[in-house]
Parts: structure tokens; C-alpha cells; sequence
């Protein structure tokens, strides 16, 4: 339970980061809050040949409100995103799904674009990122390019950044004027990672839904965004019967894997009962909030 | 920025004294504080970030010492159990252990008592369940829960008490 045996570097820049990276490509991990990483490390899961720690990357960490949009550094903690006033002004569900992460130690160290990278098709900040469509920020010696969050996560563990790519920054949309959001998870114990979580967001005019996103953790491969539960919400005025048959899309859609946590039909069964609960508390909220 | 190395040399204040020496780089915090140290109150129960048992405080935040390298912790401050009391006055918290028996073996105490007092210095509220989902990072396998949320509670009430 020890790591293995590593070259270890600390830059101070970006610009340092990615010449270790283009040099080292795939024998180099990056270090960021570690909360996944270094548990790798210790059960051997990880050998990488070199480590380099991001944690002295001052530019990497912050939270800017621009343009409409809330664009958080990579290295930004998950404390931070809890207790941020600009996120949670922004984009309330931000403080909501960052509560739900592990503990108050694991929070205090652990990172969302760490965990964005890491793609643990169960973890929160995935699953906000496709429920809220964000976009991901990618920085290599060459060039800077932003990838969505639906496209990022090809699979479980796995997305689509490159081997000389550095996750830089998120960029999550500014919550729209009389909108609500629903967030739902099922663990066992607080802190745990989810079974299944559903995460969305509903906007409304004059009583009826004007448009809607969802999105479902910890029942496929990836987080998925569920195109035809927008397309069920939308129109409608959050209708017991709308909810019922936007959980049956999602058991129809999803495709889960059993494991020592729960079987694949009961994740199934559980994404359901958390779309109707994730699409009551959204419609309610818009109802407290107006 | 240095060269890529297996040892480093790192300087860090832990419990209030300045300590320089050179490490493995592959070596956690937990060990270095451990075994190079023989600061032995910080326990090492899972080694994955599960137990709770490491748990140590630096720049005034309660981590994981099994998930940082001891090379992390280079410029940082420390604190583990072993700082907590001050002249030999134990601390609120390590009184209130005392009076509400919040220990059987003892193996988790010392990272419930750093838990707590980073709760304690946040203001945390001493309404139970935020007290036990705040714990429930920390596992006790004698699962002498009810004991360490009183004794937690008692304190953190003490605390607002003389806020007000």
C-alpha cells in the first residue's frame, strides 16, 4: 500500500507543465488534489514514470463570472466551489453537487478539473458538466482548443483529451432567469460515491417549460444527457404524467453495469425514481423562487 | 523549477517547529510524519483515503496525510494530534473526548480529534446530523459513534454559546 517508485516535478507555470508533459507523454500523470490519484498510486493501479504535481500552478485555480458564463480554474477545490458566493450566484447546483463529494479532507484537497479528468462515470462534477452542457478547456504546447462535456467523456475512466493535453479550465452556462434544477443522488452513507444521480435544469415561461436539460451519473459508461427527456419536458407544465414518461425514456435509454454496489437492473430501476425526483424538485424550485 | 528527481528537499513547520530534511519523493505525508518523524498519533489505517485515520491538518485544512506526498508539503504548516494540546492543557475537544468516553481502543482518535477541530474553527453548528455527516469520513471500528458526537457537540455548543 505504498506508491511505487517515480520521478516527481513541480512547475510553477503552465507553460513548464506542458513542456514536462510533451517531453515525458504517456509515462507522466499529472498530480492534481490527488483524492483519486494517489489511491491509484498506493494500490499500484497507477505506475506512472513521471509525477507532475500542478499544485503550485497558481493560474490554474479561480472562479471569473464572464460573459454570461462561470469559467472555473482546473485547480479550483471542491470547498471552494461549495462555499463560493460567484458560483453559487451563478449557478446554484454548483454549490449543491460539490456538498455531495466524498468529505470535508477529500473536499478540501480534491479538484474539478481533476475529477473532470479522472471521468468516474459516478462522480459529480461529470455529470453537472453534461447536465449543464460545459465546456472543457484543453491547453498543449501547440494549441488551446474546448471540447463539450457531452463529447469529452468517451467512456468510463476514459475522455478525450490528449496525451499532451492539459484539462486548463471549465466553463459551466450562468443559470437562466426563472429556471429551477433538481439534483438527486442515492449512496448509502453521505460521501460515498453515487449509485445513480440524476442533475437538471428546467426554464419557464408563464407556467410552461421553455426548455430543459438532464442528465444521469452512474448508469452508463458515462454521464449521459438524455436529448429525449429535454424534448418530453419541454412544453409541458412539469405534469405528474411528463415526469413519469421522462423516467421511463431514461430506463429505456440508459444501459448500466451491475457491480458489488448495486445490478444493472436496479440502477436502471433507480435512474428512473431519480429523473421523476431530480424533475419535481426542479419544477418546484422555479415555483419557490417566482 | 527543478529537475525531476526521487528525493527532494523540503522544509515545512509542523506543530510549530521548522523541519527540513530530504525525502523520497514517492513517500506520503503519513509516513514521512510517522517514520521519519516518529510522530505516531497519525494513523494509518486503509492507505487509500477510505478510514479517515491520517487525517492531519495543513494550512488550516483537515486532508488526508495518506493522500499527499510528504514532498507537498514543502512550505506548508502541519498540524497533527500531537499539536493540539498546549502546555500540556489538552484541548476542548480532547477534554470533551475524555468526559464523554469518545474512545475505546483509540486507533481512529486521533483523525476524528482533527476532523473536529477543523470543524470546529470553521464555526460548524452543533446540530447532530450535520455533526455525523461531518464524521462520516472518519470510520471507528469499536463504532462508538453516539460518544464522539456528543463530545463533539458539547464543544462546538461552547463554542457558539460564546459567540453570542
Amino acid at each position: 500500500m505504498k506508491p511505487p517508485n517515480f520521478l516527481y516535478a513541480r512547475p510553477d507555470t503552465l507553460e513548464d507543465a506542458l513542456r514536462l508533459l510533451s517531453e515525458h507523454g504517456t509515462g507522466a500523470k499529472l498530480l492534481a488534489g490527488g483524492q483519486s490519484l494517489v489511491p491509484m498510486l498506493n494500490l499500484r493501479m497507477a505506475e506512472p514514470k513521471l509525477l507532475i504535481d500542478m499544485n503550485r500552478v497558481a493560474e490554474l485555480s479561480g472562479i471569473e463570472r464572464e460573459n454570461g458564463k462561470l469559467r472555473i480554474g482546473a485547480l479550483t477545490r471542491h470547498r471552494a466551489l461549495e462555499t463560493s458566493r460567484e458560483a453559487a450566484q451563478a449557478e446554484p447546483m454548483i454549490a449543491r453537487a460539490a456538498r455531495e463529494i466524498g468529505h470535508l479532507a477529500i473536499r478540501n484537497r480534491g479538484t474539478i478539473g481533476g475529477s473532470i479528468a479522472h471521468a468516474d462515470p459516478s462522480a459529480e462534477w461529470p455529470l453537472l458538466a453534461v447536465a449543464l452542457d460545459a465546456r472543457v478547456e484543453l491547453r498543449s504546447t501547440a494549441r488551446t482548443r474546448t471540447v463539450a462535456a457531452r463529447e469529452f467523456f468517451t467512456g468510463p475512466f476514459t475522455t478525450a483529451a490528449g496525451a499532451d493535453e492539459i484539462l486548463t479550465a471549465v466553463e459551466f452556462p450562468c443559470a437562466p432567469q426563472q429556471s429551477g434544477f433538481g439534483f438527486q443522488e442515492l449512496c448509502r452513507r453521505p460521501g460515498d460515491f453515487a449509485i445513480v444521480a440524476a442533475a437538471g435544469r428546467v426554464r419557464m415561461r408563464d407556467g410552461r417549460c421553455i426548455g430543459a436539460t438532464l442528465a444521469i451519473g452512474g448508469a452508463d459508461a458515462t454521464p449521459r444527457h438524455i436529448a429525449e427527456i429535454d424534448r418530453i419536458v419541454a412544453g409541458s407544465r412539469g405534469e405528474d404524467a411528463v415526469v413519469r414518461e421522462a423516467a421511463a425514456a431514461a430506463a429505456r435509454v440508459l444501459d448500466p453495469s451491475g457491480d458489488i454496489h448495486a445490478s444493472a437492473e436496479y440502477r436502471r430501476k433507480m435512474a428512473a425514481v431519480l429523473v421523476t425526483r431530480a424533475l419535481r424538485e426542479a419544477f418546484a424550485s422555479v415555483a419557490a423562487n417566482s | 523549477m527543478s529537475t525531476p528527481g526521487f528525493h527532494q528537499r523540503i522544509r515545512f513547520s509542523i506543530n510549530g517547529r521548522i523541519v527540513e530534511r530530504e525525502v523520497p519523493v514517492r513517500q506520503t505525508l503519513a509516513d514521512f510524519i510517522r517514520d521519519a518523524l516518529g510522530l505516531t498519533a497519525t494513523r494509518l489505517g486503509c492507505e487509500h483515503g477510505v478510514c479517515g485515520a491520517c487525517t492531519v491538518i495543513v494550512d488550516g485544512a483537515s486532508v488526508r496525510a495518506c493522500l499527499m506526498l510528504a514532498v507537498q508539503a514543502d512550505g506548508a504548516e502541519v498540524r497533527t494530534v500531537e499539536g493540539l494540546a498546549q502546555d500540556d492543557e489538552l484541548s476542548p475537544l480532547q477534554k470533551a473526548f475524555l468526559d464523554h468516553h469518545a474512545l475505546q481502543c483509540g486507533f481512529c482518535t486521533s483523525g476524528f480529534l482533527m476532523t473536529a477541530t477543523d470543524l470546529a474553527a470553521h464555526g460548524a453548528g452543533s446540530n447532530e446530523t450535520e455533526i455525523r455527516e461531518a464524521l462520516s469520513g472518519n470510520l471507528c471500528r469499536c463504532t462508538g459513534y453516539a460518544n464522539l458526537v456528543d463530545a463533539i457537540a458539547a464543544v462546538l455548543k461552547e463554542q457558539a454559546a460564546k459567540r453570542e
